[in-house]
């Protein structure tokens, strides 16, 4: 286990390294319009020439690669030109600000998921079933984008119960916090839901299952103490590989809404060309992602013991 | 079989495949079903059903700018399918050579071809969408080239991994044995056996990249302006979209309206593929 995490730790920095790379590159390509973006548009040619020279851009491509590498190393992430201030300052209160929002909409989609997907499952074709099949075939095809229409045009609009947009400016206030914790819960509730209600089916047609009907035992304990275990495994391993899905939700969300957290700051940062910034996001980005995809595994391993950590990377090699 | 004959097999199949025939009836024949010209001005902000003052319906009401929501939506469907549909063709040219490449001959071409597809699919999507749009500029062509390039490596994996399922079969070992190309193995016998899950996938990632178009229309980074296209009128509306919904929800059905098509199509295939005898070669 301590080799597979060791591996999984390395194959992080080599993409880490890769996406670095990648990100310096497609900003290459319009380099001079950064010059433009800081000094405004009203400078002179000569000007951003003096600017581009003084701050380094004008260096080979590579040479100015490593340097942010090795800066980035010893955790000097640079200035970030949009917003003027040190990049890792920047990054940590939006990252609280989006994990916030992240922990509520896990807060709330998963035991709504669970349920309904036990609840679809255990009597498949079921009126339940079929409802809740429904339901989230709809939320599923709803992009966030639409689904926060819908929403603020009931909510906002018709009831004129909740605000239309989570600034935050007057402090920290729970009511702004719930339309975006809707629009990302409908989504990923009907992802969920669909994911248990299948492998609930599959469990409560399994053998062991049978058994323990025909000794007798009653519904709920045929539920949660044999099906259950074994069919809560591929949801909660989608639960954690969902969370970088969330990260890309979370930017439309968080436009939205102009709710100040990381997907704004990465919006605003590519908008800008603000290279270090997007670098420094980037970065952030692939560290939680490849995190909650070794935590996904171990949970895997965990509740199925009858699979190995051998077995986990042969999973993801193989299929 | 007929196309129809195959959908009848399954209720969501049906309706999906209605309501994509619906979107693409409109992409087809916009000039003749769309009731205005989409880019011309009427009278600007007119609720939905209501009249302009020389008399002029317009069923789903008239934009900041005067144009006819209905129309620019029929004319949009044009948008999102020629260029969606393009998008996810080349997305599909580029992961199926490489998945079909790094299924057959595994080895060092899986590893680094794996390697890439990885890099690409551990960066959040979206993202990967607005640093490409950025650097390279907001126009058709380079959403396709964005798409292509955030969606090949999951076509890829999938494409690889019934490769390297098919290459273990008797029917490829039979083909080695007679000396075919490796070429002709791979297109002539690998694909066409692999294309019952691809055709799901297809379904799916179309809508997928419906949504994307949409996605970046609404953050301003889609087709330039003057064309009707769903997720920029998104955006055009959002700022006044508290006191006129209209300008915002029609467009949001549009969009959810042909993914949702496009999932229950998928869903029913996939039901037909699994149910009924022959549904494996699609």
């Amino acid at each position: 286990m301590k080799r597979y995490i060791a591996i999984k730790l390395g194959e992080m920095i080599l993409v880490m390294l890769a996406v670095s790379f990648i990100v310096h590159v497609a900003l290459e390509l319009n380099v001079g319009d950064v010059a433009a973006k800081v000094l405004g548009q009203f400078s002179t040619a000569a000007q951003r020439q003096v600017w581009l020279k003084e701050n380094g851009y004008l260096d080979p491509f590579l040479v100015r690669y490593f340097r942010w590498l090795g800066h980035f190393i010893v955790g000097d992430w640079g200035q970030s030109l949009r917003f003027r201030t040190e990049v890792i300052s920047l990054i940590g209160p939006r990252l609280a600000a989006t994990g916030i929002l992240a922990a509520a909409t896990l807060l709330v989609t998963v035991p709504i998921a669970l349920l309904l997907g036990i609840a679809a499952g255990v009597r498949e074709g079921s009126l339940l079933d079929r409802g809740i099949t429904v339901f989230s075939v709809l939320t599923t095809s709803i992009p966030e984008f639409a689904s926060a229409v819908f929403l603020s045009a009931v909510f906002v609009f018709w009831l004129g119960l909740l605000p239309g947009a989570s600034t935050m400016t007057a402090g920290f206030s729970p009511a702004e916090l719930v339309l975006p914790v809707m629009v990302l819960s409908l989504y990923t509730a009907g992802y969920l839901a669909r994911m248990t209600r299948s492998s609930m089916i599959e469990a409560m047609a399994s053998p062991y299952v049978r058994t323990a009907m025909m000794k007798g035992a009653s519904l709920p304990r045929i539920v949660f103490r044999h099906a259950l275990r074994n069919a809560l495994i591929a949801p909660i391993t989608v639960i954690m590989l969902q969370i970088p899905w969330l990260l890309s939700g979370v930017i439309v969300v968080e436009v939205f809404f102009a709710y100040k957290g990381f997907g704004t700051l990465l919006f605003e940062a590519a908008l800008n060309s603000d290279i270090y910034l997007i670098e420094a996001c980037a970065m952030v980005g692939v560290v939680v992602v490849v995190v909650t995809q070794l935590i996904s595994d171990m949970l895997y391993t965990w509740l199925n013991p009858r699979i190995s950590f051998r077995d986990v990377g042969r999973r993801e090699g193989g299929a | 079989m007929t196309v129809l004959g195959v959908l009848r097999r399954s209720g969501p199949a049906l309706i999906g495949g209605a309501v994509v025939g619906v979107w693409l009836a409109c992409a087809l024949f916009a000039p003749l079903l769309a009731p205005y010209d989409p880019l011309k001005s009427y009278s600007p902000l007119i609720s939905p059903g209501g009249l302009s003052p020389d008399g002029m319906r317009f069923w789903l009401g008239t934009d900041l700018l005067g144009r006819d929501i209905l129309s620019r939506l029929i004319h949009g469907a044009r948008t999102v399918v020629v260029w969606a549909g393009l998008a996810t063709l080349s997305a599909y040219v580029v992961g199926l050579a490489a998945g079909l490449l790094a299924g057959f001959y595994r080895g060092w071409v899986d590893t680094v071809l794996s390697f890439v597809a990885n890099t690409v699919l551990s960066f959040p999507v979206l993202v990967l969408y607005i640093v490409i749009i950025v650097s390279i500029g907001a126009s058709a062509a380079n959403i396709v080239i964005a798409v292509t390039f955030a969606s090949a490596p999951a076509i890829f994996r999938i494409v690889r991994a019934l490769t390297i399922d098919l290459r273990s079969r008797d029917f490829v070992a039979a083909a080695i044995t007679q000396g075919e190309s490796d070429w002709r193995i791979m297109l002539v016998e690998i694909l066409p056996n692999a294309s019952g899950p691809l055709v799901v996938d297809v379904c799916l990632r179309l809508g997928y990249t419906a949504i994307t178009i949409g996605v970046l229309g609404f953050l301003g980074l889609g087709l330039p302006p003057p064309t009707p296209d769903w997720g920029g009128m998104i955006n055009d509306g959002r700022a006044m979209a508290i006191a006129f919904p209209h300008l915002v929800v029609f467009p949001c059905i549009a969009i959810s309206s042909l993914m949702l098509g496009l999932s229950l199509l998928a869903d029913g295939l996939r039901e037909i593929a699994n149910a009924g005898p022959g549904g494996g070669e699609g």
